[in-house]
């Protein structure tokens, strides 16, 4: 089988600025791939040509055999697209938003009704479809927010973001549902910078940074790029300062890289058991306290980290 | 075309549950009308807003219906409400007219009175025709001038039909041959009953009209006046909408869904004349209901608010193709519509500002759509509307125009 999506030398600019350098990658049916890449790499810039929301400056891309710049019509009609912020009529309700959507969708009379019962049961939103989504949680309405996307069974699922900014269980629940469709057959374009999100999900990612794509692959392909590494995380004080111990960790013999996130260091070193003892004794030097220490096979962090020398978080 | 009207009707929807939109939609208009009521005693059912119109009289029929027409408007019911003068020639009438020293002119011609009571050897089968030379710069004044005329009118009217059987005593008729006073007589009583609306002065008016049709309501002019202003509201509002749209990701949403570019847009537009055509409509039934305001022809006003909602709804897109974004458009919007309010009469009486005001205020909906109401409220039915409407459509489609150049140039359906 052909794959779903295939995407030739894609570059956009915006002015003098270019913000996807000529990506190319392909998609197969039944897939989940990431595009993984911190703030500002360019995934919702690649979504949004994908999506046929913007021309791409040169490249193009099919989806189901159809050119994003010759039939987006035709694009439109098997995707369907769960943009990064919030794309919702906040004085409709959960339901009301669905139904017209759904015709937007070319859907009406019962088919409609079903695929609005299914949808509101899929987000668990059926016991507040009546209910205004300005009055909703970030969480419910990024739910109805996807439940939009998904109205029309769409081929293949642009998800850009979905769980930016809310909280675990409600990311826990979202996760979830993009698996479950996954399993009903629904191929996904998942974009994320949380490295967890895109290990749980993904059948292959894409590392995205500065509109390149860095690295492809599945899991296993890519951490073997980084070689035989393991990764220390330090878990440190509310009060300490990690980006202190991490610049002093740097200098340390057999210590590869160290990056600071918040309340967390960690240390790529070829061998960890070999490093340990140095670390915590210039932690301890600094009169800094370490909660636990985990020690981890290689993984998308430390890939990133690797490639680009930077964390992928801010 | 569907999805174009759900569209509109989602717009519409969304507009009647925001509460702030509805206060400045409505409530604003009603209170201000009801406010402006009671400040001009409206409601005490005596003096009205209108007083004094400076009106000139020609009687060149110097004979009975002639006269009684004049001493109509010197009667003492009519002596608050206007002003009359009388002149030698219709000329003399046409440079006070002119120079803006009368509201209309009232020519009552030679033979007016032998016309429609014939005497023997001089009936004439067409009845001779009142001249009315109104000021178009004071169209509620003129309005108010015909009004008594076509009230008049309609008086003399009743009685040639009524009194069908006392034509036949009329002094000399008798002479005729008998056959030819009945073909007359019928031909005359079928002339009356066909044809209510031609253009002779006796069919001017149905006599149906009640005679305090000549009373002209102010509130018919405060509450058009508040409407139409606040309906420049309205359709900013709804200008605004789509580069909210824009801004909150709805629009994006609905360009990558498989909808025409033509159908989001139009339906947009479609959503702004809509909220219009129910803000206005609501006020004006308001009017009727609570203010006691009559409107007479219902097919005239439909089409009249129908017409000046879309001449606003093409102010409305023309402000959302100058603004960049949402809070610009509303703060544009607000102005336009405090300026369009006072330089279309809204609040002052168009007839009261000077010349240059009068001729400036043509660009706005607010004035042509008083114009429009104030013709209503007098009793005028469709062709005394059509220059109002016609000039609404042509506003409308113009702007339409500009801003779908505007519109193509800062490319608005893409980001
Ligand atoms: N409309 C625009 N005009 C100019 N520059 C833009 C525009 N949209 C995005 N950019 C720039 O293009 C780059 C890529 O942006 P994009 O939104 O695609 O990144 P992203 O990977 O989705 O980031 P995030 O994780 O923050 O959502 C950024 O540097 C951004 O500033
Ligand atoms: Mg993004």
């Amino acid at each position: 089988m052909p794959p779903i999506l295939q995407v030739h030398s894609l570059v956009k600019k915006y002015g003098d600025f270019t913000a996807v350098k000529g990506i190319s990658f392909d998609i197969q049916q039944g897939e989940i791939f990431s595009l993984l890449g911190p703030n500002g790499a360019g995934k919702t810039t690649t979504i949004s040509i994908l999506s046929t929301l913007y021309d791409p400056t040169e490249g193009d891309a099919t989806i189901a055999g159809h050119s994003i710049r010759k039939d987006p019509m035709a694009v439109r009609r098997v995707i369907g697209v769960v943009p990064q912020d919030l794309a919702l009529y906040e004085d409709l309700t959960a339901r009301e938003n669905l139904e017209f959507w759904g015709r937007m969708y070319d859907l009406s009379g019962k088919s409609l009704a079903n695929r609005i019962a299914e949808v509101l049961e899929q987000i668990g939103l059926t016991e507040r479809a009546k209910d205004r989504v300005r009055t909703f949680s970030g969480g419910m309405k990024r739910r109805v927010n996807i439940g939009v996307g998904l109205l029309h069974k769409p081929q293949l699922l642009f998800m850009d973001e979905p769980t930016v900014g809310i909280d675990p269980q409600s990311r826990r629940a979202i996760l979830d549902t993009v698996k479950e469709l996954n399993r009903q057959g629904m191929t996904v374009l998942y974009t994320t910078h949380y490295m967890e999100e895109a290990a749980e999900l993904s059948h292959r990612v894409g590392i995205i940074d500065h509109g390149e794509m860095i690295a492809i692959g599945t899991q296993k392909e890519l951490t073997q790029q980084v070689g035989q590494t393991e990764t220390l995380i330090l878990h440190i004080g509310e009060n300490d300062d990690p980006a202190a111990l991490a610049q002093s960790l740097t200098g340390l013999e057999g210590v590869l890289q160290a990056q600071a996130t918040d309340h967390e260091v960690s240390v790529i070193t070829p061998e960890a058991e070999d490093v340990l003892a140095a670390v915590v004794g210039a932690a301890n030097e600094r009169g800094i306290k370490i909660r636990s220490i985990d020690i981890r096979e290689p993984n998308l962090e430390a890939v990133f980290l690797h490639l680009t020398g930077r964390a992928l978080r801010d | 075309m569907l999805k174009l009207i759900l569209i509109g009707l989602k717009d519409l929807k969304i507009m009647f549950r925001d509460r702030a939109a509805l206060t400045f939609m409505l409530l604003a208009p009603f209170l201000l009308t009801l406010g402006l009521g009671f400040v001009t005693g409206s409601f005490g059912g005596g003096g009205s807003g209108l007083s004094d119109i400076p009106v000139v009289l020609v009687n060149l029929d110097k004979a009975e219906l002639g006269n009684a027409l004049v001493d109509v408007f010197y009667s003492e019911e009519l002596s608050t409400l206007v002003e009359p003068s009388g002149a030698a020639s219709a000329e003399a009438t046409y440079r006070l007219v002119e120079e803006d020293q009368a509201a209309a002119a009232v020519i009552i011609p030679a033979g007016f009175t032998q016309s429609i009571i014939p005497t023997a050897g001089t009936f004439s089968p067409d009845p001779v025709q009142i001249e009315i030379y109104s000021n178009p710069a004071r169209p509620t004044s003129a309005g108010v001038i015909k009004a008594i005329v076509d009230e008049f009118i309609s008086r003399v009217e009743e009685g040639r039909i009524s009194g069908m059987t006392a034509i036949l005593s009329i002094p000399g008729i008798q002479n005729m041959p008998s056959e030819q006073v009945e073909a007359l007589a019928r031909g005359m009583f079928e002339n009356a009953e066909a044809d209510s609306d031609s253009t002779t002065a006796i069919a001017l008016k149905k006599a149906s009209q009640g005679a305090d049709a000549v009373q002209f309501d102010p509130l018919a002019y405060m509450a058009p006046g508040m409407a139409l202003m606040f309906l420049m509201y309205t359709v900013s509002y709804g200008g605004r909408s789509i580069l909210a749209e824009k801004a909150q990701g709805t629009l994006p949403r609905l360009l990558v869904s498989p909808t025409l570019s033509y159908q989001i847009l139009g339906g947009k537009v479609f959503g702004i004349f809509l909220s219009g055509v129910a803000q206005v409509g609501i006020l004006i039934l308001a009017s009727s209901v609570f203010f006691g305001v009559r409107w007479g022809d219902s097919f005239g006003l439909v089409l009249l608010i129908l017409a000046a909602v879309f001449g606003a709804t093409g102010w409305g897109l023309l402000l959302t193709a100058i603004g960049r974004s949402a809070g610009q458009v509303s703060a544009l919007g607000s102005s336009v519509m405090l300026i369009f309010g006072i330089l279309g009469g809204s609040f002052i009486s168009l007839e009261q500002l000077p010349p240059f005001v009068r001729m400036v205020s043509k660009i706005t909906p607010n004035a042509w759509g008083l114009d429009g109401f104030t013709t209503l409220a007098l009793g005028g039915g469709l062709p005394q509307l059509a220059e109002p409407i016609t000039a609404l459509l042509v506003m409308g489609a113009s702007l339409f125009a500009v801003s779908a150049i505007l519109f193509r140039r800062t490319n608005v359906m893409k980001r």
